[in-house]
């Protein structure tokens, strides 16, 4: 025999997509977000960031490597995502040693114990945004203000999230009346209280169009669960508009553009028909609204998508139509 | 102190009302079942094998006491020890089967059947053979993927890495089949483990004729004859040029080894041998009669 | 508005590198081996003996079975030896090996001039023995015998004859040379397949990658009142008889059955010219169309050749096996086959060898499925093949049946677009072997 050929089962070709470009696509879709909020919020921003980034990926490695005791397979970028969108969720000022827990928890809690990448049922960086909130509650919820805390190094000044002022006067009337309330513009630029990621709605709908071209994500996740939550949100606003915000207002506040188009859309903990993924758009965008008008915390985006989470494999049994599944 | 007693008590009620209902369901769709199933489902192994053609131990006990006899019910794992002391419960017959054991008959290493393709594609015997003839080229051989040692549910089996062919551990090999069964080429075959283990065996599988089967492996059997010549029990046969060599025939005599002109006749856990072949033969015969 | 199947598909990207290339008549090798089982179903039974004089075209081989096809001798010369050779997948198979001799002698009755004869004769019944004794099969791939897949079977009416033209494997160009070169001819086997099968309408679907197929064929239909060139959005797998059904009629085949269901009858234009041979010119199929092609060959061509030459002699007329050729594969890229060694003799069903470097032959390592669903999504028939992969793993075959695998016709688009690089094909033609055991078990 003259030449050892290679056996395999067809295809024998490949399309050129592959894991690592996916994660950095969506590590590419989340730079103007991360610029915007370095400006935002400053060094505080900056500091949360790369610790969130560097311990999530030092975890991801430690436990591999020495837990499970398997090759390390951080080259596959998912930690690095897992990081920035955790650090995207937690205010600016949170000290290190959490945000270093908060890596632990995503990485270790949210996506080892599952197996690693592609088995986890809960979204990583979510689980951990929810584990802080629930235990640092304080740390979690002093927001700084933006632009005039990018300025100062040490003292920063705080103040609540517009979603948080609402709850707290009860209404969007009495909450226009404290001033606390930014303009339109103001939101959409990202000059209000909130987490370092979720502030800056216009930098977030750049790096969305990016995920969308690279057909990263479809728009069934993001436009069922935002329409959802408008449709909710505009019924109340209708009955009652001096009590609820008007849809407008709860599309811009709050982490919703940051969930809908970047953590709800998680390929490993959503729904892989596009059929599913309407339906878990529309179960988090009600869930969002209820626990935003009715829960007992302001924002909910980071709940609802965690409980629509766990009905992904119920979802994923509602399978489509399959070709030739027609009457006889 | 009131909510405390409040909660006792509703809480008691609610487990009152469930014992009421587990007791009914309990009563209601009782199975009267053989006692018999349960006390010989004890004395099984318990490993689900599936050796014995069910699925698992207790299919197995209701499949003896449905059927009130042993007639091709053996449990390969529990050996004649189980079955005699099944036996006893059933007031049956146990027939006493010989210790037996996974063999691999073929010997294409990757020295004697060198690899000529490159295979890249799952770990799967079943997947390999159908989608070619394998890296040695042997359509009959061993395919090296391990599909025996991933079924097999006792550790007595493992890929040798540097012969590319699967090892039975004789030790823990219970002769349950399950490997003979994942083979899609049926190289495994259960056998008698021999009086002090020894056994003999062809270890080939290839049913071409022998120029080709040459081609691919040294070791091939080429169905020249010469063991059936030699064997003086009646003991090998060829078939489509293959020679296979009944165990329950075979004295152990070891004539038929040195005459296969390309070595594919083994004999395993032999002493060394010396020149006086008769003597060993002889005893081994002795062997035999005393068990 | 173009027409494709709506669900599913992939877009490989076209190397259609010998498009432009003629197709060249290949000179004949010293020996040709021809294989008895080349159709699907069972193999023929041969005819002739060693030491036998055969002439060109003579029956050498019998195709007694219900699914199985007559074998003719694609060369005059002695019959050397009757022996098992090598087939693609590396088993041997029985074959007949000829000597060929240089001066060939046609079996008589059999018209080898050019001359187009559009004048059909024969009726529907001696249409289909012509095919039968010709021993036709579907030159597309699957190689199914043509006059099987032409009697319509009992209570069912044929409505439309569908010529696949479709050609949506990669680097494969054999159609389409014979769609320019044989236009004519090709359109006169429609006609043939037509009045066998009385059907009164016939489409030839073709992709959009191949305008001046689409161009010639146009034209040439305006003559034929019943035939009409569809021209279809490339997309792969379109060539597939379901999708094909689906992207040019609207009609779905359901689950399990045979397209006849629904009316349709689709066959390769490469098989309507080998019935126009065989019905006008009364010439058995010992040539094919063969494209030899790979991203380094010096030479990619489009053969006309006979039945039985090993491929490296065709390999040797296309410029020689490129230095760093790691892969030989019979047929596309996405269904082919991987062959084990280049003398293997060509048999009906190939279409087309392709030689892929060692760059372009190694799988990658696969990460686990990040669950990102594009598998499901490119699958044509709407399967999960990153579920129905899980349930072969932990071998739930019952439960992979439920799920439909035995409906995956292996068109490789899971695989292809899979970004982790799993091998999902693979196990899902393991778990498809398992399951067709069991359920052949379970009828007996």
């Amino acid at each position: 025999m003259d030449k050892k050929f290679i056996i395999s089962g067809s295809p024998h070709i490949y399309a050129k997509d592959n894991v690592q470009r996916i994660m950095l696509d969506v590590i590419i879709a989340l730079i103007p977000a991360t610029l915007g909020s370095f400006y935002l919020f400053g060094f505080g921003a900056v500091r949360v960031f790369f610790v969130s980034v560097i311990s999530c990926l030092l975890f991801e490695y430690l436990i591999q490597k020495f837990l499970l005791k398997q090759k390390p397979t951080i080259n596959d970028l998912s930690a690095i995502v897992t990081g920035m969108l955790l650090a995207f969720n937690v205010p600016s000022n949170l000290p290190t040693w959490i945000v270093i827990i908060g890596s632990l928890i995503a990485i270790g809690i949210g996506k080892m114990v599952f197996g690693g990448l592609g088995q986890n049922l809960f979204n990583p960086a979510l689980v951990s945004r929810v584990f802080l909130l629930i235990s640092f509650p304080v740390y979690m919820t002093s927001w700084p203000k933006p632009i005039e805390s990018a300025r100062q190094l040490t003292d920063v000044i705080t103040g609540p999230t517009p979603l948080g002022v609402i709850k707290e006067s009860g209404s969007i009337a009495a909450a226009t009346q404290t001033g606390e309330i930014p303009t339109y513009t103001n939101m959409m630029l990202g000059n209000m209280g909130g987490s370092i990621g979720e502030v800056s709605a216009i930098l977030l709908l750049i790096g969305a169009i990016y995920l969308l071209y690279r057909k990263v994500i479809t728009w069934h996740i993001p436009l069922a669960y935002i329409l959802s939550v408008l449709i909710f949100t505009g019924i109340f606003w209708l009955i009652d508009p001096t009590k609820y915000a008007d849809p407008l207002f709860h599309l811009l506040t709050g982490g919703l553009i940051l969930g809908a188009f970047f953590m709800a859309t998680d390929m490993v903990t959503s729904p892989t028909s596009y059929k599913g993924q309407i339906i878990f758009g529309i179960g988090c965008g009600l869930l969002t609204g209820i626990i935003r008008l009715f829960g007992a915390y302001p924002e909910g985006v980071s709940f609802s998508i965690l409980i629509m989470n766990a009905f992904v494999p119920l979802i994923d049994r509602i399978s489509n139509k399959h070709f030739g599944e027609v009457k006889a | 102190m009131e909510p405390i007693i409040i909660a006792f008590l509703v809480l008691s009620l609610i487990a009152a009302i469930f014992a009421a209902i587990i007791y009914f369901v309990d009563k209601q769709f009782h199975v009267d079942e053989d006692p018999r199933i349960d006390l010989i489902a004890d004395k099984l192994p318990g490993a689900n094998c599936g050796g014995c053609g069910y699925a698992g131990c207790r299919n197995f006990a209701e499949a003896i006491v449905k059927n009130n006899s042993l007639d091709n019910l053996f449990c390969a794992p529990g050996g004649n020890k189980t079955m005699a002391e099944i036996a006893q419960l059933m007031n049956l017959e146990a027939e006493e089967k010989k210790p037996q054991v996974a063999v691999i008959r073929c010997n294409g290493t990757n020295e004697n059947c060198p690899p000529k393709h490159d295979y890249n594609g799952i770990e799967s015997c079943g997947f390999a053979n159908f989608l070619f003839a394998g890296d040695g080229g042997c359509a009959y051989g061993c395919l090296g993927l391990g599909d025996c040692v991933a079924t097999c549910k006792f550790d007595a089996m493992y890929m040798d890495p540097i012969t590319g062919l699967p090892v039975v551990i004789e030790d823990n090999c219970t002769a349950c089949g399950n490997c003979v069964k994942a083979c899609p080429r049926n190289i495994i075959e259960i056998r008698n483990k021999g009086p002090k283990n020894r056994r003999i065996y062809v270890a080939c599988m290839n049913k071409e004729k022998g120029v080709y089967a040459k081609v691919n492996c040294s070791v091939a059997c080429i169905g020249c004859n010469a063991c059936v010549k030699e064997c003086k029990f009646d003991a090998i046969k060829i078939e489509s040029f293959l020679a296979y060599i009944d165990y329950q025939k075979c004295t152990l005599c070891r004539k038929c080894v040195p005459v296969c002109p390309t070595n594919c006749i083994v004999e395993v856990n032999f002493p060394i041998k010396k020149k006086a072949n008769i003597d060993l033969a002889n005893d081994s015969n002795q062997n035999i009669e005393n068990n | 508005m173009l027409k494709t199947f709506p669900r599913g598909g992939v877009h490989p990207d076209d190397c259609k590198i010998s498009a432009n290339s003629p197709i060249k008549v290949a000179p004949l090798p010293n020996k040709v081996y021809v294989m008895l089982n080349q159709s699907a179903g069972a193999p023929a039974i041969t005819l002739v003996k060693k030491g036998d004089h055969v002439k060109t075209g003579q029956l050498i081989a019998k195709g007694e079975a219900f699914i199985s096809a007559n074998i003719h001798s694609p060369v005059t010369g002695i019959v050397d030896k009757i022996d098992q050779i090598t087939d693609a997948t590396g088993y041997k198979h029985q074959s007949i090996v000829i000597n060929v001799e240089s001066q060939e002698i046609w079996e008589d009755g059999i018209d080898t001039t050019n001359d187009l004869l559009t004048d059909i004769k024969a009726t529907p019944q001696e249409i289909i023995e012509k095919i039968k004794n010709a021993g036709i099969v579907g030159l597309g791939g699957a190689a199914f015998p043509t006059h099987v897949k032409l009697t319509i079977p009992q209570g069912k009416v044929a409505e439309y004859l569908l010529i696949n033209g479709a050609e949506c494997e990669p680097y494969l160009t054999c159609d389409h040379r014979l769609m320019l070169e044989k236009s004519e001819e090709i359109m006169v086997g429609i006609t043939i397949i037509m009045k066998a099968l009385s059907v009164k309408k016939a489409f030839i679907g073709i992709e959009n990658n191949k305008p001046d197929a689409i161009k010639q064929l146009t034209s040439l239909s305006q003559n034929y009142s019943n035939i009409e060139v569809v021209s279809l959005k490339k997309k792969y797998p379109q060539g597939a008889e379901k999708q094909l059904i689906k992207a040019i009629t609207g009609r779905e085949v359901p689950s399990g059955k045979l397209p006849i269901e629904v009316g349709c009858v689709v066959q390769n234009v490469a098989t309507a010219k080998a019935i126009y041979d065989a019905v006008q010119k009364n010439k058995p199929l010992i040539e094919r169309v063969v494209t030899i092609t790979g991203p380094n060959l010096s030479n990619p061509s489009n053969f006309l050749t006979r039945i039985g030459v090993p491929i490296n002699h065709l390999i040797e007329l296309a410029g020689g096996l490129p230095e760093d050729t790691a892969k030989l594969i019979s047929g596309g890229p996405m269904m082919g086959k991987a062959l084990s060694n280049t003398n293997i003799p060509l048999t009906k069903g190939m279409g087309g060898i392709l030689l892929l470097p060692e760059k372009l032959s190694k799988r990658l390592d696969p990460y686990p499925c990040i669950r990102c669903g594009r598998c499901a999504h490119a699958c044509p028939m709407g399967l999960e093949p990153f579920y129905l992969e899980k349930l072969i793993i932990k071998e739930r075959w019952e439960e992979a049946e439920k799920h439909w695998i035995m409906d995956c016709m292996e068109c490789g688009s899971c695989q292809y677009t899979c970004p982790a690089k799993r091998p999902l094909l693979d196990y899902i033609r393991l778990g498809k072997n398992k399951v067709s055991a069991i359920i052949r078990s379970r009828k007996n």
